[in-house]
């Protein structure tokens, strides 16, 4: 299982999760990354708030109170068009890297 | 995160923190239902979510730093504990925002002086293309009405010319005829500056149809507001300007006072009644009494082509008028302060005001940084053991920062107040009383702004000083050592420039000190002067009976009867007439022959002499002393032979001694022989700094004249006169403007530039002193903060409190010393300059001396007295323990 605190990558998931799922806590962000990567990919919980917050500082999600399935209160986030914008540009620059990588390891 | 609600934030921290916390607690909660919901039980699946999350509070904390919001919080503070250090050490507080108000202060004063001459654009449209023309032969802006006329007919760069000139003029209304400043100016002048009337209308070029035609006067707006009562209903008023009758048409703009920057007429009348107003003629080409021409340059039209055009017309002119208008030629000037004639002077003065403003500014930041150095240096105990702790540098020097820049608009705002106090004061005054002068100084926006930015700049230029000690601070070494273990090499250098600065400081100081004591000695002194008149309990009535209409043989009768009537008033004593009287508007002379010379050519003159023309009681009324001889009588008239009354110096200069000038002879231009029959003491005639020069006093009598002062001496103050005075010249001619004013008050003019001169240099000596005592106490403070363990030995090995404080304020004391010493010297020598200025004024004078050893020891003692008490309560014992 690998463990992701790279930055970038984390806002990567953060965005595309969103985008995949609308509005989400971030308790549903987690499980939604650990479910979608066939459990290879596990958040580290206490600095995936962090990340929501700086996110939201730069406009790239947004976020209001709401219930739970389960009635209980919440806090939601949802992708803005910065957001999309942002994502799209993340997922470029992660193709790019795999690319790289890739390329290298080919290398013989 | 909208912006408004972030800053709402910075008041709420609690409430931010508070939605942390709930949004983590429901992630573990919603953790905790699916732990059960898998079939843990309940302190199981909690115990496994918490394990999951990691810790809680750690989290919080870093969502917190993640908000922008609460790191402007953590600004916020910043200034707050910055206020709450400030606060603990309030007598450095107060001395550094002291210290930059009257620095920022300085320069907020200066600043809006300059911005209003220099800076700010003439209160009209398109100031930018408004010039007057400056005649280069005559080096002035002067021209006479038929060459006006021409230049503005003629011309084709200019959009239209217009001319104006200045005058004193006897205004009645009906009720209070009194003398008013008024500007004649040509048909076109508002239309040509783009003035709009606040009420009713302005003249036009069209009203013009030759002398006399347009009888109409547009006030200005203070004028209406002061002597109307901003009574709208004044348009239409038939009131009399020099008994002639003129309608009141219209009201000037408010923020428009007149073209020159520091004169405010109070009326304006159209330039063809100017023959009511004085004897010029409107066609001749020699006589040049129109003050100033000016006009807006066309758009596109450079100066150099405006010129051109105005040389050819010049040209042109000297052509068809050999005799009256050769050499005319011209350049562009900018009217406000009269071209270069008054703007030369205000910017040099004005320049260097602001460069020595700027300086004291700098000597200040200086001083402050000083102070800032000696309070890290203070804290480098605290700041380690922050250090150690964990805090960021870029934390610390936030600190510091905060507290320099708090101090800096603290200083600024205090700073600011009061010049914005002292700049209304110097709108309102008028300088000299008889004369529109104003100071139209009020701060607007940009004064705001760049005092804003001084006060920001300084906090930021002083607070930088210290934060090389801060990055260089080694907390493991300093929390080991003790507060000293700073390195000496490079700190010794700059202690040695930090030194010779303060010498320098001192000295300016010390010299500003001594040349004020001179300078207020000296105004003192002069005051007391012998000035050949007495002061005391005497008025002068100012009167122009050209204003009420008199002219040739209606005079002398009419002057009698102002004598006769004053003279009933109880508490007079003597009444006497002058055309002018010394140390008044102007000194008429005249240049005198010996007797035996025939050939009256001006080079052949024994003297130029001043000429008084005073009726018979003026030595009794003036309180000039008469040597020998006797004054004029009655019988000292037309019809007798001419007689003089010559001073002292006279006397001496033209017959060697006062024995024998009595009853001798002189000549005057045009022959007449004239006898001496009386010599009065010498006096001051023409400035309070001037060496005896002969003058002569000529009957009235026989030498009428239409200006004329009262020479009124009471019995008793004669303030009360007043009144009683304007009312029975008033019953002889209701439209006679009088103009009263004491003696005292009539020289308000000659002791201006002593009085401005004495003001500036102590003003300046209190900024001087000022940055003194901060400069002191910051080295006495650092050098005592420094040597406290070493003090705190001595005291420990038993030395005495002198010894004490020798060790620790010597050094101090050493440089005030050099300083004070080598100002003083310099200050006496300066004083030299002085006496041209301020009469009087000697630096042998042993209050001086004493003055300047009292106000530099006082100085001296203020600055050091905190840094002495300080060392001198070293507590040996704890201070060592504390090691």
């Amino acid at each position: 299982m690998a463990r992701n605190d790279f930055q970038g990558s984390l806002d990567l998931l953060v965005l595309k999760t969103l985008a995949q799922r609308g509005k989400l806590h971030g308790y549903g962000i987690v499980l939604h990354i650990q479910r979608a990567s066939e459990e290879l990919l596990q958040v580290e919980e206490g600095s995936l708030y962090p990340a929501l917050h700086r996110m939201e500082q730069s406009k790239w999600i947004s976020s209001e109170w709401a219930l739970t399935e389960t009635n209980r209160k919440a806090k939601y986030y949802k992708l803005t068009a910065a957001g999309r914008k942002q994502l799209q540009e993340a997922e470029e620059s992660f193709e790019q890297l795999v690319r790289g990588v890739r390329a290298m390891l080919k290398y013989a | 995160m909208p912006l408004l609600r972030r800053i709402a934030n910075l008041f709420s921290r609690s409430r931010v923190d508070r939605e942390i916390k709930a949004e983590i607690e429901a992630h573990i909660d919603l953790r905790i239902e699916d732990n059960i919901a898998a079939g843990m039980s309940p302190e199981e699946a909690r115990r496994a979510a918490l394990l999951r999350f990691g810790n809680p509070t750690a989290a919080r904390e870093l969502v917190a730093s993640a908000d922008l919001a609460l790191s402007l919080e953590s600004i916020w503070f910043d200034l707050r504990y910055a206020a709450r250090q400030l606060r603990r050490s309030l007598g450095f507080t107060i001395t550094a925002v002291v210290t930059l108000a009257l620095a920022i202060g300085a320069n907020t004063v200066v600043f809006s002086i300059l911005n209003a001459f220099l800076l700010r654009p003439l209160n009209v449209p398109q100031a930018q293309s408004l010039y007057g023309i400056w005649r280069t032969s005559t080096n002035d802006m002067a021209q006479s009405y038929p060459d006006y006329l021409d230049l503005r007919d003629r011309n084709r760069r200019f959009e239209s010319l217009v001319a104006y000139n200045i005058a004193l003029a006897g205004l009645d209304t009906g009720q209070d005829p009194s003398r008013s400043w008024i500007e004649e100016t040509s048909g076109n002048y508002f239309d040509a500056l783009g003035l709009q009337p606040y009420l009713g209308r302005v003249f036009h070029g069209s009203d013009e149809r030759g002398p006399d035609s347009a009888p109409y006067i547009v006030l200005t707006h203070a004028f209406w507001h002061s002597h109307f009562q901003d009574d709208r209903g004044v348009i239409g008023r038939v009131v009399r300007l020099n008994k002639h009758p003129f309608t009141i048409i219209g009201v000037a703009p408010p923020e428009f006072h007149g073209t020159l920057s520091f004169f405010n007429p109070d009326l304006f009348v159209p330039i063809v009644n100017h023959p009511i107003f004085a004897d010029d003629d409107f066609n001749s080409r020699s006589n040049r009494w129109v003050f100033m021409t000016m006009g807006h340059l066309k758009a596109g039209v450079s100066q150099a082509q405006a010129v051109a055009d105005l040389n050819s017309i010049g040209a042109s002119l000297a052509r068809t008028y050999p005799k009256d208008d050769s050499d005319m030629t011209f350049t562009l000037a900018r009217p406000s302060l009269y071209g270069d004639y008054v703007g030369r002077p205000v910017r040099m003065f004005m320049t260097g005001l602001m460069l020595l403003a700027g300086m004291i500014l700098l000597a200040a930041c200086a001083n402050l940084g000083g102070l800032f150095a000696a309070r890290a240096a203070d804290r480098s105990r605290e700041i380690a053991l922050r250090l150690a702790l964990g805090s960021s540098r870029r934390r610390i020097l936030r600190g510091l920062f905060a507290e320099a820049v708090l101090i800096g608009l603290a200083g600024g705002a205090v700073g600011l107040l009061g010049s914005v106090v002292l700049l209304h004061g110097l709108s309102t005054w008028q300088p000299v009383s008889r004369w529109p002068l104003h100071m139209s100084v009020d701060p607007d926006a940009s004064v705001y702004a760049v005092s804003l930015l001084l006060a920001l700049a300084s906090g930021l230029l002083f607070g930088a000083v210290p934060v090389t000690q801060v990055l260089r601070t080694n907390p493991y070494e300093i929390v080991k050592a003790g507060a000293t273990g700073t390195k000496p090499g490079r700190f010794g250098l700059r202690l040695i420039v930090r030194d010779v600065l303060l010498v320098v400081q001192i000295a300016i100081c010390s010299v500003l000190v001594t040349s004020s004591i001179v300078a207020m000695r000296g105004l003192a002194r002069s005051l007391h002067n012998n000035f050949g008149f007495d002061l005391q309990n005497t008025l002068l009535v100012e009167t122009d009976l050209d204003m009420a209409g008199y002219k040739g043989d209606g005079v002398p009768p009419e002057q009698k009867r102002m004598i006769d009537a004053v003279k009933t008033i109880p508490r007079v004593k003597f009444v006497a007439m002058a055309d002018q009287v010394p140390l008044g508007d102007t000194q008429p002379d005249s240049n005198v022959f010996t007797d035996t010379t025939s050939d009256l050519r001006p080079a052949n003159a024994a003297a130029d002499a001043l000429m008084f023309k005073v009726s018979p009681e003026y030595f009794h009324a003036a309180g000039t002393a008469l040597l020998s001889g006797r004054a004029f009588t009655d019988q000292d008239n037309k019809d007798n032979s001419y007689v003089a009354v010559v001073n002292r110096e006279f006397a001496r200069r033209i017959f060697g001694s006062i024995p024998r000038a009595m009853g001798s002879y002189f000549k005057i231009p045009g022959g007449k022989r004239v006898q001496v029959v009386g010599v009065a003491e010498d006096g001051k005639y023409a400035s309070l700094t001037e060496d005896p020069k002969p003058a002569m006093f000529l009957p009235l009598q026989q030498w009428p004249s239409n200006s004329g002062y009262l020479v009124v001496r009471s019995v008793g103050d004669p303030n009360q006169l007043g009144f009683a005075i304007r009312s029975r010249l008033r019953q002889l001619d209701s439209a006679m403007p009088a103009y009263i004013q004491t003696r005292y008050k009539s020289l308000d003019a000659f002791l201006l530039g002593p009085r401005m001169a004495t003001l500036s240099l102590g003003v300046l000596g209190a900024m001087g002193a000022m940055l003194s005592i901060t400069g002191i106490f910051g080295m006495a403070a650092y050098s005592v903060s420094k040597r406290l363990r070493e003090l705190g030995i001595r005291v420990a090995l038993g030395a005495q409190r002198k010894e004490l404080l020798q060790a620790a304020l010597g050094r101090a004391v050493k440089l005030l010393t050099i300083g004070s010493v080598t100002g003083l010297i310099l200050g006496i020598l300066a004083s030299r300059v002085l006496a041209f200025v301020v009469s009087q004024a000697t630096p042998r004078d042993p209050l001086v001396l004493a003055g300047v050893v009292l106000v530099m020891s006082i100085l001296g003692l203020l600055a050091t007295w905190i840094p002495a008490q300080r060392a001198l309560s070293v507590d040996p014992v704890k201070l060592l323990r504390e090691e």
